[in-house]
C-alpha cells in the first residue's frame, strides 16, 4: 500500500503531465505523457519519433559503405560498436571472414565503445537521482576515451570506422600502449565514482526496488542487453552466438535478481569491467597480418598507394566508389550484443553496391517499450529514476 | 556611533535597510560563485575561469588571480540578470507572478536584522553584542519571519499556472511546513539550559553565545557538545527548511526541470536565488549562534580571553572586528558544508523525505527535548 495514495472515497481529479520532448531527464527526445493522481503516475505512455530521420529508406539510397556514417547516429554514445554490427551483416552477405587482426581491432573499439556507454548510463543516471559529481567523474574517464577514439579514427563522436572488408585503417603505432595505459589506470577510478553510489543510502532508497521488470515481462516486451539480464536471464550475444571472435575471450556476464533500478546499475557497472577484462586480452595477445579481407577484391577498397601506382588497382578502386562493395543477392539478419542490447540488421539484397530494404532491429526502441508497465504506480521522481537506468538513446529508437 | 544615534530614527532604519540589501545581496553573489567554484573543485574541473574586465588584463598578478577565481563571472551574472528581458508568460497571473519573488526577498532580508553578527567589549569590560534589531525574542523572530517565506514559493507556483511549478510549490509547502516543527523544537534544549528557573526568560541568540562564553568546562563547552543530537536535528531541518540537496524537493531539477521557479527568468529569478542564498547563510548564522559558539575562537577560549591574551580588550573596535571575523569565518564554513553535501550525495523522493521528517526527525527531536528536559530539570534542583 503506498502511503501516497488517497482512499478511494476522496477520489481525485487526475492530471496529465507532459514529460519532455525538451526535458532533462528525457535524455534526448523521448516524451512521456503522463496521467498524475497527485504524485503518483496512473498512465505513462511514451511518445517516440520525434528524432525520426527515415534512416533505413536513406539506406535504399547509397552504396553499402556510404551508410556506415549513417551508422554513427543510431546509438550515439557507442558508434563504434554500431560500426562494427552493421558491417558485419552485409559481410555475413558476402559470406566473407575477416582476419584475425581486423576482428581483434573491432572488439577492442566496441568494447570500448561499450565502456564509453555504460559509463554515461551509469553518469547520467546518477544525475537522474541528484548526484551530479559522478556524472562529471564518468564524464572525465569518457573523455580519455575520445582521446583515444580521435587518434583511432579521426573523429571523437562520428567515428565511422569500420568498412564492408575491413576498417578505415589499421591501429596507429602505440596506440594500442595507450589502450592498455587507460586500462591500467581506469578501474581504480571507476571504483572511486562507483563507491558514491553502490552503498549510498540515498541512491539505494531511490532505486532499489523501483521500476522492477519481471524474467517474464523483459522476455514478452522483447528486452535485450544489460535491462534483460538486470532481470535475471542470462542471454548475451557475445556468449550465445559469438561474432567476430568472441568465443576466443574469457569473460562472465553479469546477471541481475531483482530487475529494479539499482541491478540495472550493478550490472553496467560489472559490465565495464568485464569490457575491460575483455580489452587486456586482446592487449595481450594481439594477432599480426592483414587488416582486412585481401581476397575480397571487389569489396575492399585497394591500398592508397596502389591506386596512384597501379593500373589494375585503380580500375578496382574506381568500380568501388561508384557502384559500390558488389554484394550477392539474398537475406541476412545479423544481430550484435551492443551496450545498449541487440542491435540487429536485416538486409534484402537484389545483388550490387545498394541495399534493396535495410531493417534495423534498434534495442533502445524495445527496451522503451516497457514504460507504460513499469512507470504505473511509481512517482514522478522514480520515473526519472527508471529513465536513467534504462539508459536509451533517442537516437537509435527513432532511427 | 553617536552620529548615528543622534540621526531621525526613520534616517536610522532606513540606512539599517539599506546596509542589509548592501550586504546580502554582494554575500548572495558571491555565494553562487563559491558554489561554482567549489562544485568544480570537488568534479576536479577548473570552474569559471575566463571572465575579466579588459581594464584589468593589464595588471600583472591580481588580474589573472581574479580571473581564475572567477571574481568577474560574478559581475557578469549579476549585471546579465538585470539587463536580460523581463519576461512575463502569457499564461500568469500577473500580479502574483511578479509578487512572488519581492515576498521571497522580504523574510530573507528582515531575519538577518535579528542576527547578532558580532560582539565587543565597552570600556567597563563588558561583552556586548553588535546586531541590527536587539529583540528579546530573538529566535523566535528569526523563526517566525523566516517561515513566511514559504508563501513566495506558493504563489510562484500557483501564478506561474503550470503543470512543473505547481507540483514544486506542492512539494514545497508540505516539505517546509513539516520541517518547520523540528527545526523548532531540536533548538529548545538549548533554551531550556540557558533560563534558569526563577530568572526573566529569553529567546535570545546572543544570550546563548553568552552562554556558551563563561569560564570553567561546563561553561566553556559549546552546545554542539553538550547537545549534538539538538545539532543534528536543527542542521538536518536546515537543509529541510533552505530548500538544499538532498532535500531540494521543490526544484529537484531533473524531475521538475526547476520546480516552482520554472516560469521565472531575469531578475525575477535573481530574487528567488538571492533569498535562497540569504536564507543559508541566516540559517548557518543562528546555526554558528546555538550550537558553535558564535563568536567564540575556539571552544573554552571565549572572546574576552582572546582579547586579553592579544592585549585588545580595551580597544572596543578592534575586539569588534575580530569577533566579525571569527563570525563569518564559521559561516562560511558552514556554507562550504552545504555545498560540500549538494555535492555528494543524490536526492531524496519526495514521500521520502516527508517520511524522514515525520518519522524520524520529529521522533528524534521529541524524544530529544523530553531527555534534556528532565536532565536540566534534575540538574538545576
Amino acid at each position: 500500500m503506498n502511503p501516497m495514495s488517497s482512499p478511494a472515497a476522496f477520489d481525485s481529479e487526475k492530471m496529465s503531465l507532459s514529460m519532455g520532448p525538451s526535458h532533462p531527464s528525457t535524455h534526448g527526445v523521448l516524451r512521456l505523457q503522463m496521467e498524475l493522481d497527485g504524485e503518483i503516475v496512473t498512465k505513462a505512455d511514451p511518445i517516440v519519433g520525434h528524432l525520426h530521420r527515415g534512416d533505413e529508406k536513406i539506406a535504399e539510397n547509397m552504396t553499402y559503405n556510404q551508410f556506415v556514417p549513417y551508422t554513427d547516429r543510431l546509438d550515439y554514445i557507442a558508434p563504434l560498436a554500431n560500426n562494427m554490427a552493421y558491417v558485419i551483416a552485409v559481410e555475413k552477405l558476402c559470406k566473407l571472414e575477416m582476419p584475425p587482426r581486423c576482428q581483434a581491432i573491432r572488439v577492442l573499439t566496441a568494447e570500448l565503445a561499450r565502456v564509453s556507454s555504460h559509463l554515461l548510463g551509469i553518469g547520467a543516471l546518477a544525475i537522474d537521482v541528484g548526484a551530479w559529481s559522478v556524472f562529471l567523474y564518468t564524464f572525465t574517464e569518457r573523455e580519455k576515451l575520445y582521446r583515444l577514439f580521435e587518434e583511432l579514427t579521426g573523429a571523437r563522436f562520428t567515428t565511422s570506422y569500420t568498412r564492408v572488408g575491413g576498417l578505415m585503417r589499421d591501429v596507429p603505432g602505440g596506440w594500442i600502449e595507450r589502450v592498455g595505459a587507460f586500462c591500467d589506470q581506469f578501474p581504480p577510478i571507476l571504483d572511486e565514482s562507483l563507491d558514491l553510489l553502490t552503498r549510498n543510502k540515498i541512491f539505494t532508497d531511490r532505486t532499489q526496488g523501483i521500476g522492477v521488470i519481471s524474467r517474464e515481462d523483459a522476455i514478452a516486451y522483447g528486452l535485450t542487453g544489460p535491462n534483460l539480464r538486470a532481470s535475471g536471464v542470462p542471454l548475451d550475444l557475445r556468449k550465445d552466438k559469438p561474432y567476430s571472435g568472441y568465443e576466443t575471450y574469457e569473460f562472465d556476464i553479469p546477471v541481475g535478481t531483482v530487475g529494479d533500478s539499482y541491478d540495472r546499475y550493478l550490472i553496467r557497472a560489472e559490465e565495464i569491467r568485464q569490457s575491460i577484462r575483455i580489452i587486456r586480452q586482446i592487449i595481450s595477445n594481439f594477432p599480426g597480418g592483414a587488416w582486412y579481407a585481401e581476397d575480397a577484391r571487389r569489396i575492399f577498397a585497394p591500398r592508397k598507394d596502389k591506386i596512384l601506382t597501379s593500373m589494375e588497382e585503380l580500375i578496382q578502386n574506381f568500380m568501388l566508389v561508384t557502384e559500390g562493395p558488389q554484394v550477392p543477392a539474398g537475406e541476412v539478419y545479423f544481430e550484435a550484443e551492443n551496450p545498449k542490447g541487440a542491435l540487429g540488421f536485416f538486409i534484402v539484397s537484389k545483388g550490387g553496391g545498394v541495399p534493396w530494404r535495410l531493417k534495423i532491429r534498434a534495442p533502445s526502441f524495445c527496451n522503451l517499450s516497457i514504460l507504460p508497465k513499469v512507470c504505473v504506480g511509481a512517482m514522478v521522481s522514480d520515473v526519472v529514476a527508471i529513465l536513467g537506468s534504462l539508459d536509451f538513446v533517442m537516437g537509435e529508437c527513432d532511427r | 556611533m553617536d552620529v548615528f544615534l543622534n540621526l531621525p530614527v526613520l534616517v536610522q532604519v532606513a540606512l539599517k535597510g539599506l546596509a542589509v540589501i548592501c550586504v546580502m545581496f554582494p554575500i548572495a553573489g558571491a555565494c553562487s560563485m563559491a558554489e561554482r567554484k567549489v562544485s568544480a573543485w570537488i568534479q576536479s574541473r577548473p570552474g569559471p575561469n575566463r571572465t575579466i574586465l579588459p581594464v584589468f588584463r593589464w595588471v600583472p598578478v591580481v588580474g589573472p588571480f581574479l580571473q581564475k577565481l572567477g571574481a568577474f563571472q560574478l559581475a557578469a551574472d549579476g549585471l546579465k540578470f538585470l539587463f536580460k528581458e523581463e519576461i512575463v508568460p502569457g499564461q500568469v497571473n500577473r500580479l502574483y507572478f511578479i509578487l512572488a519573488p519581492v515576498i521571497a526577498m522580504i523574510p530573507a532580508l528582515s531575519t538577518v536584522t535579528f542576527v547578532p553578527f558580532g560582539a565587543s567589549i565597552d570600556h567597563a569590560g563588558r561583552v556586548f553584542p553588535l546586531m541590527l534589531a536587539n529583540v528579546d525574542v530573538g529566535l523566535l523572530a528569526v523563526f517566525a519571519v523566516a517561515s513566511l517565506g514559504i508563501y513566495s514559493i506558493i504563489l510562484a507556483g500557483w501564478a506561474s499556472n503550470s503543470k512543473y511549478p505547481f507540483l514544486g510549490a506542492m512539494r514545497a509547502s508540505a516539505q517546509l511546513v513539516s520541517y518547520e516543527l523540528s527545526l523548532t523544537l531540536s533548538v529548545l534544549p538549548v533554551f531550556l539550559w540557558i533560563n534558569a528557573p526563577g530568572t526573566a526568560g529569553t529567546m535570545s541568540l546572543a544570550k546563548a553565545v553568552e552562554f556558551q562564553s563563561q569560564a570553567g568546562f561546563w561553561g566553556g563547552a559549546w552546545f554542539i557538545i553538550t547537545m549534538p543530537v539538538s545539532a543534528l536535528v536543527f542542521i538536518i531541518a536546515l537543509f529541510a527548511e533552505t530548500n538544499r540537496q538532498p532535500f531540494d524537493m521543490p526544484e529537484s531539477e531533473s524531475d521538475l526541470v526547476g520546480g516552482f521557479h520554472t516560469e521565472y527568468g531575469a531578475f525575477k529569478w535573481a530574487l528567488f536565488f538571492v533569498a535562497e542564498y540569504s536564507n543559508m547563510i541566516v540559517g548557518s548564522g543562528v546555526f554558528v549562534l546555538l550550537f558553535l559558539g558564535g563568536w567564540n575562537p575556539i571552544p573554552w577560549v571565549s572572546l574576552a580571553t582572546l582579547a586579553g591574551w592579544l592585549g585588545i580588550a580595551g580597544h572596543p573596535v578592534l575586539v569588534g572586528a575580530i569577533s566579525i571575523l571569527i563570525f563569518i569565518g564559521k559561516i562560511l564554513a558552514m556554507l562550504f558544508f552545504f555545498m560540500w553535501v549538494r555535492w555528494t550525495v543524490p536526492r531524496f523522493r519526495y514521500d521520502q523525505v516527508m517520511e524522514i521528517g515525520w518519522k524520524k526527525l520529529l521522533p528524534l527531536a521529541i524524544a530529544n527535548l523530553v531527555v534534556y528536559a528532565i536532565g536540566i530539570a534534575l540538574i538545576q534542583k
